[in-house]
């Protein structure tokens, strides 16, 4: 019983960590049509950001409790320089292209984003831990778990609903989900599809650099982390369906849950179970889960 | 002045003048002799911190030292190399051509010799190439003993300086037997590739030869540069044992001792870590009290105290403000193999001598190094033999160190020359009944 108790809980905290790294990046593809290949580096950058300043913040002696303010804090400023100068900077220049174009350029600005990480960072691990043993213990059943890995389940809730809400509840929304449907259509109605543009990839920028930065307090924060993810993440939000909110959250509980399954029953396939239910959903439903089939328009 | 006297008198100025001029020449030539080194390591990726940095400062350190003349006895005799200074290239062991990297240290930079490699698939890699383009190259990190068992068997050109991965498990099976007798059960948690593998394929090999029947009750291989082991910790966790061994590096054991600390599993059994020394001082308190640790041989706060050791402790700690950890004494470890076979080899002629003649040396060298002596012991004198040690880790008045620690001799931790590293572990340690 214990063991199916374990495969429950570590399945939602892998797939709260899942899905807060991958929501961005479904976000941005939704919106934009882009696959952003970089959102593992903004991811990274969150992570670095956030060990920087936590390592500040503990320095200087202010109060504990607040460090997960500046782990927020460290995310919306590294989402928001970097999304800005990569949109701004690059993006704006290639829209139109085809997307197999915009998944090299994204790639090059990875390519360059990890070397950039180096020059300001270096190569050496940093530590974030505080904020990770703040929280506690809670037993499930004899079974500690950290206090922190509900935190981040109660993120990605929030994360996941906030940005649901935002898309339809709000006026924004309803011109994000047209502009979704057609660009050009809500360009000639008069929506300012450019601003509509640079106001996702901020967003989704600063999603990933969120994921980053509450991910930090549990790692040592690494050159090359942002790989890892970016892998993990394109595996999630394909189950899910490219651009569906919503399939990356049922995309994220479906790896986590079945991930943890393997890790309790069946070692030996923890590393294939990811991999085989993508292309189990794949050979079925080639969108994801969640994505509808696209007619051409012309 | 008389003529018989202005004769002697020219005669004797340049005599003078040649002899000066000669000594004069003699002196620029024993300065522009040099010995050229290639060094490959991490200098990017997940390994760059923990282990390529850390040897890359250790070796500008050490051939500083080399250089000047500084590094303490027994290596105060000859500048550099004998005599030649040392000079380097660096090359990036994470570039993803490292057998380029290699070809054109070798045929372009003309180095004399290489030293490097952390990973065991460059190893693996490199030691054919090593044969084939016949340069002196030593190993002096990467643990797979497939290197000399199966890739190449019959080396003439290629060295390793440190001991292979047999040692790790070998040494970690018997200090935990040691220290709890009464162990019946243990679990690992190793990352999914060669090194993890073959790690605890030798501890589980080791315990069964030293205690059958200790039962297995989870083996997890999680992919490495997980960096999340939730699922993995709650497997060890509801799987109890009675130790828990783990050979991961860098990142991963980072991030799984933060994990495991948190979750409790360190309170609750016995954890191993057979590279823990690599990140206990940067971990300080975070790594719990009481983990077992090791540093894949006698090195870092395991290396026995001597002038070597305080020199090189105290020099890094200056120049980089951190503690040496084991990829700094390893590194050391390989360039005092060459200073000594190469001033073995060269008698009383300076700088370099003929290759063939280093190898010679280099065939069952013995050495003095910071982590003790070193053996060229096994693989027909290609491969090192040493002792290894392992302990618990304790934290007390800011500073990382180990208690309870015990030394295991080299014959003890390693197979003896002709035996594969598992075959002898299989046979019951083969010659090492004693220990």
């Amino acid at each position: 019983m214990l063991t199916y108790v374990a495969i429950v809980l570590d399945g939602l905290v892998y797939a709260s960590w899942l899905f807060m790294v991958s929501v961005g990046l479904t976000l941005i593809y939704g919106v934009m049509k882009i696959l952003n290949i970089a959102h593992g580096s903004l991811y990274a950058i969150g992570a670095y950001t956030a060990a920087s300043l936590v390592g500040a913040y503990f320095s200087a002696g202010y109060v504990p409790v607040l460090s997960f303010a500046v782990l927020v804090g460290a995310a919306l400023a590294a989402g928001l320089v970097c999304g800005l100068v990569i949109e701004r900077g690059v993006l704006r220049f290639m829209y139109g292209q085809d997307e197999v174009l915009m998944i090299l350029v994204t790639y090059a600005i990875f390519l360059i984003l990890e070397d950039l990480i180096k020059v300001f960072w270096g190569v050496s691990p940093y530590f974030a831990f505080q904020p990770y043993g703040m929280l506690g213990n809670f037993d499930v059943m004899g079974l500690p778990y950290a206090g922190y890995d509900f935190l981040l389940m109660g993120l990605a809730g929030l994360t996941g609903l906030g940005v649901w809400w935002s898309i339809n509840r709000t006026r924004t929304g309803h011109l994000l989900t047209a502009v979704i449907h057609d660009r050009e259509m809500s360009t000639a109605m008069g929506v300012n599809v450019k601003r509509v543009y640079t106001v996702t990839f901020v967003i989704g920028a600063t999603l990933a650099a969120l994921g980053g930065a509450f991910t930090a307090p549990k790692i040592s924060v690494t050159p090359g982390i942002g790989v890892e993810v970016i892998v993990l993440a394109f595996a999630v939000v394909v189950i899910g369906g490219l651009g569906s909110i919503g399939g990356a959250m049922i995309g994220a509980l479906l790896v986590g849950i079945l991930r943890a399954a393997a890790v309790h029953l069946l070692p030996e396939v923890e590393l294939f179970v990811i991999y085989a239910v993508m292309a189990l959903v794949l050979a079925f439903r080639p969108y994801g889960l969640f994505a509808a089939p696209e007619a051409r328009k012309i | 002045m008389h003529k018989k006297t202005m004769t002697t008198f020219w005669t004797l100025a340049l005599g003078l003048l040649t002899a000066a001029g000669l000594s004069q020449t003699g002196t620029a030539h024993a300065q522009d002799e040099e010995i050229k080194i290639g060094f490959a390591m991490f200098l990017s990726g997940a390994a760059a911190g923990p282990f390529g940095v850390p040897a890359r400062n250790g070796a500008e350190l050490v051939v500083e030292a080399l250089n000047k003349g500084e590094f303490p006895a027994p290596y105060d005799g000859k500048k550099g190399i004998n005599g030649a200074k040392i000079t380097t290239v660096f090359v990036d062991e994470a570039s993803g051509e490292v057998v380029a990297d290699y070809r054109k240290m070798v045929q372009k930079d003309e180095v004399d010799l290489v030293i490097g490699y952390i990973s065991s698939g460059n190893c693996k890699a490199i030691a054919p190439v090593a044969e084939e383009v016949e340069r002196l190259t030593l190993f002096f990190d990467c643990g797979t003993p497939q290197v000399f068992e199966d890739v190449v068997t019959d080396p003439h050109y290629l060295f390793r300086t440190g001991a292979h991965a047999t040692l790790d498990s070998v040494g970690a099976a018997r200090y935990l037997l040691a220290d709890k007798p009464d162990t019946g059960s243990i679990a690992g948690i190793n990352q999914n590739y060669a090194w993890g593998q073959d790690s605890w394929r030798d501890f589980t090999a080791a315990v069964e030869a030293l205690k059958p029947g200790v039962e297995i009750t989870t083996e997890q291989f999680p992919k490495i540069f997980a960096g999340q082991y939730g699922s993995e910790i709650s497997a060890l966790l509801t799987n109890p044992a009675d130790a828990v061994h783990s050979s991961f590096w860098g990142g991963d054991l980072e991030a799984f001792v933060l994990q495991g600390a948190a979750r409790g599993l360190f309170a609750r059994t016995d954890v191993i870590l057979t590279t823990g020394e690599s990140a206990m001082h940067r971990l300080a308190n975070q790594m719990p009290e009481g983990t077992v640790i090791g540093a894949r041989g006698p090195h870092g706060v395991f290396a026995p105290e001597g002038p070597m050791k305080a020199w090189l402790e105290k020099a890094y700690m200056d120049r980089y403000g951190v503690r040496a950890t084991y990829p700094t004494y390893k590194i050391t470890q390989a360039i005092l193999a060459a200073k000594s076979a190469i001033e073995m080899a060269a008698g009383d002629s300076m700088g370099m001598p003929d290759q063939e003649s280093v190898i010679d040396a280099l065939e069952g060298l013995e050495w003095e190094t910071p982590s003790g002596t070193v053996r060229m012991g096994i693989a027909n004198g290609h491969q090192a033999v040493q002792g290894t040690a392992y302990g618990r880790f304790k934290y007390s008045n800011g500073e990382a160190t180990v208690v309870d620690m015990t030394r295991f001799d080299a014959e003890c931790v390693m197979p003896p020359d002709g035996m594969d590293g598992l075959e002898w572990i299989e046979s019951g340690f083969k010659g090492a009944e004693d220990c």
